[in-house]
């Protein structure tokens, strides 16, 4: 079954990474953290712009695993929430790439 | 290096290495290797140094250092520094602070590397490329390894390593670390002239998104085509990460390493101590009898004996989790232990260590350095004696076996057993308990994110295996060397003076004997006799120490002389006392080696101190309740 990637908030809701479920991905719009905290997400490969696909997690959703930049972060649903995603529009998920 | 130009006796063609007049310089004399985490810079270092490594603190910070020696082809040697991994160059964590404060000259015990190999994952190149900014900006002279070069190449990735080289304006080496291969160039570089990097242009460092941008297009300068996903990772985390099949492995790896402990490692932990009976008896036989043998045989070699007999445990509890920690799967188990584990204020990576401490808590604090979060990691540590290491577990055999007739409750479970079992609960519980309240109090945690990385699965190799292995032994072996040793020949002069007429004195009457008569008082209460104590002041250096003494006790002791240690005890406490006993021993600290190590880890005595006082009140209250209750 086809879906489109992101969520269908309605505008004026933020949209964060809690919000991905396996297989989801979003760009990543900002991190509501200080400094010193996005800082270190930010050498992660979470930057702004930066594509984020949720993957696997421990049992119960936390802490989940998100793929960017090429590495597997696993965060826990406190940070998840913190960064705030936009819809990844322009592209659709293939049959395949969801892995059931 | 010797260049036969000019000789004409010889027939084979000689390779005239060029040297530029010039600018020669000298072989670097420090190198320092660096990289992200998980870029396999250990296994370059292993690779380049081999046996001739060494693993120590950098004073001051509960920072490791890792040094040693590498040979050049023509036979010159080589220091090199591994530096801690890190993302950055921003000097916010202890690890990044040591490793800029090294590369820029600035700590006085670390001479500055005249040279740095810069170890990026080629597989991730596109961010690793990020930490290639700060490196090269330092001005030394820097050779860039793409490591991981078969993983790249099997995942049908590339990378043009000239067009690489010219916009960073450093040499440049595909290595796999692994396998071995391109480690030639990185010796050659060693060996080499060396020349100031001179990228094309770097960006503004404190700026992440900036830093990231330039290694995009630096990277895109250099045609990196990144490779395929992993799918094997992707496969194998189905699997370890599936809701169901994930928390069963978890708990099937934790069984093992239980299992391993209690069956493995028995037909060499029996091998070992075959060894020192037969080297022990070899000494007897061999010695005319005398204060130095009795020293020899009761005070070193039961002694020492007592705690090397642990090794093939402590090893068999490392190699497995070396295999575990090596191909990638204890990342997992962290994620998996992280929820069970922020419960009680702590987080994932608290969970291996908490693990191992059932082996050994010294190295098991030891590999506490994983955990970034300072308070976490402090907490961690305080609670890691509280699990039942294999000391405790003599101890409790020998009293249960005294006190606990064998049974089948509901005709199926040993009584000894759940005895047992009850035991290792009690110690696990009391380190929950304890870690709950640090974390809700003193311990109390800032906003610290939980971030853990998972790397892609690997083999882990034979190399690495062993010589971590080999690193863990030191240290255990280190303890039992200085530590006990020191301690036992203490208790012999203790329990061997003051001399009457020549002879040894009877033990009530030796120091030893007068201190545990003057402690008597005191644990009264607990239901302990004197000779207990006696045997409760030897194990406050390592618990085991309890049964070899009053084995010599009762041994010395005409009364109890021809029976087994099990009746004499069984004669000597009550069940209440046994049971106060008991939980005695699961509550206190009593380990010399491992209160040094929290004083090195911790970098102070103040935690220590505050641990072993902790654990001596709440063992002397749960004696005291058992004591009391048990009748």
């Amino acid at each position: 079954m086809l879906q489109l990637s992101g969520n269908n908030e309605p505008d004026g809701a933020p949209s964060t990474l809690l919000d991905l479920r396996r297989g989801d991905a979003a760009i990543l719009d900002r991190i509501d953290l200080p400094g010193d905290e996005a800082r270190r997400l930010m050498e992660l490969g979470f930057l702004p712009g930066a594509r984020i696909t949720a993957g696997f997690s421990a049992p119960g959703g936390d802490p989940r695993v998100f793929q960017v930049d090429g590495s597997e972060i696993a965060l826990r649903r406190e940070t998840a929430r913190l960064l705030k995603t936009r819809p990844d529009k322009g592209t659709r998920r293939a049959a395949g790439a969801r892995i059931r | 290096m010797s260049v036969c130009g000019s000789c004409h006796g010889c027939e084979t063609s000689v390779l005239e290495l060029p040297r530029p007049a010039a600018t020669r310089s000298a072989p670097p004399k420090t190198i320092a290797l660096v990289g992200p985490p998980n870029s396999g810079k250990s296994t370059l270092f292993n690779r380049l140094t081999g046996l001739r490594q060494k693993v120590a603190n950098f004073p001051g910070v509960t920072v490791e250092q890792h040094t040693g020696v590498a040979e050049l082809p023509d036979g010159r040697a080589v220091r090199v520094i591994d530096l801690p991994g890190i993302y950055s160059m921003s000097p916010r964590s202890e690890d990044e602070q040591v490793a800029y404060d090294v590369l820029t000259g600035k700590r006085a015990d670390t001479p500055k590397p005249e040279a740095i190999l810069l170890v990026l994952d080629s597989t991730n190149l596109a961010r690793h490329l990020m930490l290639a900014a700060p490196i090269l900006s330092l001005g030394v002279p820097t050779l860039i390894v793409l490591n991981m070069a078969d993983d790249l190449r099997n995942r049908a990735g590339h990378v043009d390593r000239e067009a690489l080289s010219a916009q960073l304006g450093a040499p440049v080496a595909l290595v796999s670390a692994r396998r071995g291969e391109g480690i030639d160039e990185v010796f050659d570089f060693m060996a080499g002239a060396l020349a100031k990097p001179t990228p094309m242009e770097l960006p503004v460092l404190q700026d992440v998104p900036k830093c990231r941008e330039w290694a995009g297009r630096v990277g895109r300068q250099a045609r990196y085509q990144p490779p395929a996903p992993p799918q094997w990772t992707r496969r194998l985390d189905s699997v370890f990460l599936h809701p169901v099949a994930g928390p069963l492995v978890f708990a099937l790896v934790v069984l093992a390493v239980f299992q391993t402990l209690f069956t493995a490692a028995v037909p060499l932990m029996n091998g070992v101590r075959w060894l020192f009976d037969v080297s022990g008896a070899w000494i007897t036989a061999t010695l005319p009898p005398s204060a130095f043998r009795s020293l020899l045989i009761d005070g070193v070699w039961k002694g020492v004996g007592s705690v090397v007999v642990f090794l093939p445990q402590v090893l068999l509890l490392f190699l497995f989790i070396g295999i575990l920690e090596d191909s990638g799967y204890l990342a997992r188990a962290a994620l998996i232990a992280d929820r069970t584990m922020a419960r009680v204020g702590l987080q994932g990576k608290s969970f291996i260590p908490l693990l191992s401490a059932h082996a050994c808590a010294v190295p098991a604090i030891l590999s506490t350095r994983t955990i970034e979060n300072k308070r976490d990691r402090t907490a961690t540590i305080l609670i890691a004696p509280f699990m039942t290491c294999p000391a405790r577990l003599q101890v409790y055999t020998l009293i249960i076996a005294a006190f606990l007739p064998e049974r089948r409750l509901l005709g199926v479970f040993s009584s000894r057993a759940a005895a047992l079992l009850g035991l290792y609960a009690l110690g696990f519980l009391a380190a929950v308990a304890t870690a709950k309240a640090l974390k809700s109090s003193i311990l109390k945690s800032g906003s610290t994110q939980f971030l853990l990385e998972m790397p892609s699965y690997r083999w882990p190799t034979v190399q690495s295996l062993g010589l971590r292995l080999l690193d863990r032994s030191k240290v255990f072996l280190r303890r039992a060397g200085t530590v006990i040793l020191l301690v036992m020949v203490i208790l012999w002069v203790m329990a061997h003076v003051p001399t009457q007429g020549g002879r040894a004195p009877a033990i009530e009457h030796s120091f030893a004997g007068q201190i545990g008569h003057a402690i008597e008082p005191a644990i009264k209460p607990l239901g302990f006799n004197w000779k207990i104590g006696v045997g409760l002041i030897t194990s406050l250096a390592a618990r085991e120490t309890i049964i070899g003494t009053l084995g010599a006790i009762y041994g010395m002791d005409p009364e109890t002389h021809s029976g087994d240690l099990e009746t004499a005890i069984h004669h000597d406490l009550t069940p209440g006392g046994a049971v106060a006993l008991l939980i005695f021993f699961a509550f206190a600290m009593q380990c010399v080696s491992t209160i040094a190590v929290v004083r090195r880890e911790t970098g102070g005595w103040k935690w220590p101190a505050l641990q072993f006082g902790y654990m001596s009140v709440l063992a002397y209250s749960g004696a005291f309740l058992a004591a009391h209750l048990i009748r």
